[in-house]
This record gives C-alpha cells, structure tokens and sequence, in this order.
C-alpha cells in the first residue's frame, strides 16, 4: 500500500491530479447546470451522460504516467527490487487512480443534494448512474494501466488507452453492421447498453460482473507484462 | 549470503553472461570489475530479482530469488546503476516511501536519520531530488538501499559520476558498511576495487577470468622479474657492467632521469634474485645507486592480460 500512498501523493506534487479534477468538475458542473439547473430537470442522467465522454478523455491523463514513467527513468528497478509482489504494485497503482478518479466523482453526490433541496430525486436512479460511471471508470482506469505498462513514452500510453477506450466505448454502434456470431461478439464487449441500462433503473448482476471482469483481465495483462518484460 | 550457481542470461542469442557461479560470505566485499558489457550489471539485476535468469539459480541468505522473492528481497538492498529516484519527492519524502515500501519494522525516524548520517545527505533532507547534484543523488540512493538495515547490499558502480573527494568518501561509507554486511559491489576502476574489496571477480564478456583477493590477483600474474634501477654512473660502463652480472639475463637504459643518473630496467634470471649481486658490484665501482624497486604488474596489467586472453579464447 506504500505504493498507492505514494502515487497517490504524486498525483498531487504534480500538476496531473489538479488538472484532472479540474477539468472533470468544470465540465461534469457544466452537465449539471445545463440538464438541470438551466433545464429544470430533477433527472441526474443528462449528467452521467455526458461524464460516459468525458472519461474516455480524462482517464488516460490519470493513467499514462502510471507505468510508463517508472520505466522511462529507471524507478521500477526500485520497485521490483523491493519486497512487494508484482501483483501488489500493479493494484496499488491501480487503487491511486481509483482514488483520485473517486474524488471527481464525487462531485455528483452534492449535485443530488442540491437537487434534494429542491424535490426528491429518483435515488435508485442516482445510485445506479453512480455505480455505472464508477465501475465504467474503474474500468477504463485498468485499460490505462495496461497500455501505460507497454510503453515508457507518456503521449504513445495516453493516445493508446484513449484509442482502445473509444474503441470499448463506441463498438456498440457496429452491431447494425454485422450479422450473426460477429454481431453477438461486438454486442458483448460493448460498453454503451451496460452502462446506460444501470441508467435506466435497470440494475443487473451480469453488468456488474462484465466491469468487474473487464477490470481483472485488464490488470492481470499489466502483472503478464512486467512477468514477460523479466524473462525476456 | 549470496550464492550464485551457474547463472546465464540469454538477450535474444546474445549470451549477456554464461555459466557464472560464485558465493558471497557474510560480512565479505565482493568487487565485481570488468570492462563496460561485460555483464556486471545484468548479474546484479538478476541477484536482486530484477530481472530472471535463463539458467541457474540465485540463494540470498538461502532463499531463492525467483521461488521466494519476498524473503530473498527483503535481506537486500540495491543501488541500481541509475538510482531509482523520484525527482519530485524530496529526500525524506523519498526515504520515507522506502521505508513503507520495504515494510520496515524498526522505529521510522531514527532509522531514517540514521541511514541519512551514514549516507551524509542529512544537509540536503528538505530539498527536492531533481534539485539535487548527481553526488548527492547517487547518495540518496545509497541511502534508500540502506533502508532496512538489510544484511546484503549490492551497489552497481556507487562512485560513478562522483567528484575524487566524493570517491573517497564513498569508499569509506563501503568499506565500513563491510564490516557488519556482505557487499557485491561493481566497479571498473581497478584502483577502486583494489582499495574496497576483499575479493575481486572479474568478468569479462559475460564469463568469470579470474576470482580472488585483488593481491593475490596481481602477484599470480606480476611476477614479471623485473626490476628498476635509477643508478648514477657513467651511462655505457653500467650497462657494460649490468650485462656482465650471473644473475641478470637482459638490461635496458630507460634514459636519464636525473642529472648524472639513469633508469635501468633490469632483467632477472628465472627463480635469481640479483639485487644484492647488483647492490655489491655498483658499490665496488662508485657508482651510487639511488633507487631500486621490483616492477610488479599492476591490476590494470593483469585485467588487460586477463580479458585479453578471454577474448582469444
């Protein structure tokens, strides 16, 4: 947990996780007013709608660094060398940016609130948005990290992630093109019904456990990396 | 502490070491020498845990690096050629992340001053680390590998970049950290390794030349029988003389070195030692002798001859 502590706090010596929280307030209070403040809509959807874009963007600032610094200058010797298992490393990098990306996230709790003064919001629905961006988030944190371990250059881990997250992101829309076992496949991986069915209301064990899933593959690439990368 | 048993590590199909065993003991200054490339820091790597090896095995106070790592690691502490510092931290940022990281049990504050002392960066522990000059780097990581009071430290070219005053300093910290630790050091300066070390490695292309304590090192192979000779005298009657002499079979003027005076190189007969032969005959004619020393072979000689001979090989 030395090592989440410690990206944690590199997060905040440096500019990244300011800029990160920033941004991601500016713009998830951006969603906020103009769904909800401006179109007098009691409905946090708008917001979770647009927070589905804006992860695909923002997430690869939180990730590119995680690994593909280490490596650039030479500090992973440090952490390989210590006495901490390789899976203990990956998940307390992973854990940091989970934090930092938590701390945005936030946010929409007191964008609930504020609509509480008002007139009771659907909570099952606020709920169910927050779960899915924050296991939408925590997925493509793990996409991130995988990509960020390939590389030691930042730009090549933040376009890389950026690209295959789009890719999770948007795949949906190529069902209509497809037909048969192709379409079943794109339909699977495809993040888009997953995460807009939670903000339906529509709360589903198989949802929940495709995330999940999503994030376990992911970071057990990033351990066969650094596994690989020692043998080789 | 270190035990290394036929250890080979293949890049692709270049042989980067083969068939490298060798064991540390406790409380023992292992000096690793070799040119650049001959693999002294992909066997550090591989001692550490860093990297794996294609074949052979690693013990650090008997537990294998690859089978228990945890346990292997947690006896060591390593100072990588770069030091694997985190320019944005400052000093005690940095050595306080060691410090959990390592999961040290022992009381946080002491210890890190302690290592700081020893390490002498305890001027420099406000500051940020990329503010830092490359001496004073190189120490932080030195003291980071202290961290824990592990009982084997291995230090991949510590003095590299350091200033001559710095160098001394450093093969000081070494050689008291010797006393209560087993140290694999790297280095390819010989003077360094002749000064530090109780025993010497040598490799060269990935393959042990040579292993043993540094003079034993350079007496194997500087018998050369040569001596050197400055004697005041007029120049051809010496050599006349010289040659004359049962005991030597060659000399040769080295050229005038003082007034009136000159170097000889002299060549003993095998198993002769014509010193006092020398001493006599040049007392009988006058002619002074001002100095004489045996010209052993330095460890520069002896590391050239032995690479060389791995490269014919």
């Amino acid at each position: 947990m030395a090592i989440a502590r410690k990206e944690l706090g590199a997060y905040f010596r440096s500019p990244v996780g300011f800029i990160f929280l920033a941004v991601f307030y500016f713009f998830s209070g951006y969603f906020f007013f103009a769904n909800n403040l401006f179109g007098m809509n009691a409905n946090l959807g708008g917001v979770f709608g647009g927070l589905y874009t804006l992860l695909l963007f923002l997430i690869p600032i939180l990730t590119m660094r995680l690994l593909s610094e280490e490596r650039k200058s030479k500090t992973e010797q440090g952490l390989l060398t210590a006495p901490v298992s390789l899976t203990g490393m990956v998940l307390g990098k992973y854990l940091a940016a989970v934090a930092v990306f938590v701390i945005g996230l936030s946010v929409t709790l007191v964008y609930a609130l504020l609509i509480a003064t008002f007139t009771s919001p659907n909570w099952g629905l606020v709920f169910g948005n927050l779960i899915a961006t924050l296991l939408l988030g925590m997925a493509l944190i793990s996409i991130g990290l995988f990509i960020s371990a390939l590389t030691e250059n930042q730009v090549i881990a933040a376009v890389g992630s950026f690209g295959v997250g789009l890719f999770f992101l948007m795949v949906g829309a190529l069902r209509a093109v497809f037909t048969g076992p192709l379409a079943a496949v794109v339909g699977a991986i495809s993040f888009y019904e997953r995460y807009f069915s939670f903000g339906l209301g529509i709360f589903r064990i198989a949802d929940i456990l495709f995330f999940v899933s999503v994030c376990a593959i992911f970071l057990f690439l990033t351990i066969r990396v650094f596994e690989k990368r020692r043998w080789s | 502490m270190i035990e290394v048993k036929g250890l080979t590590k293949r890049f692709g199909s270049k042989y980067a070491l083969s068939d490298v065993s060798f064991n540390v003991a406790k409380g023992e200054i292992l000096g690793f020498l070799g040119p650049n490339g001959a693999g002294k820091s992909t066997a550090m790597n591989i001692i550490t845990g860093y990297l794996s090896s294609t074949e052979g095995t690693v013990k650090i106070g008997g537990h294998e690096i690859l089978e228990a790592p945890l346990s292997a690691k947690a006896m060591l502490g390593y100072l990588p050629e770069h030091p694997p510092l985190y320019p944005d931290m400052t000093v005690k940022e940095y050595l306080c992340f060691v410090y959990a990281l390592k999961k040290v049990k022992l009381d946080m504050r002491e210890h890190i001053t302690q290592c700081c002392e020893q390490a002498r960066v305890d001027d420099v522990f406000h500051r940020r680390i990329k503010n830092l000059s490359k001496g004073y780097r190189q120490r932080v990581g030195l003291a980071g590998a202290m961290i824990g009071s592990p009982q084997v430290l291995v230090l991949d070219e510590p003095t590299a970049g350091l200033d001559p005053q710095q160098i001394i300093e450093m093969r000081g910290l070494i050689r008291s950290l010797g006393k209560e630790r087993t140290i694999l050091f790297s280095s390819h300066i010989l003077s360094e390794v002749q000064a530090v070390c109780d025993r010497v490695l040598v490799l060269s292309s990935g393959v042990v030349v040579a292993d043993g304590a540094p003079e034993k090192l350079s007496q194997s192979f500087g018998r050369s029988g040569k001596l050197i000779a400055r004697i005041a005298g007029p120049k051809d009657r010496v050599g006349d003389l010289l040659a004359k002499l049962p005991g030597i079979s060659g000399a040769e003027c080295l050229g005038e070195k003082e007034k009136d005076a000159a170097d000889w190189a002299i060549q003993a007969k095998e198993k002769a030692d014509p010193r006092r032969e020398l001493f006599a005959a040049l007392s009988q004619k006058g002619w002074p002798l001002l100095g004489l020393k045996a010209d052993e072979m330095s460890l520069e000689d002896v590391f050239l001859q032995l690479t060389q001979r791995a490269v014919d090989n």
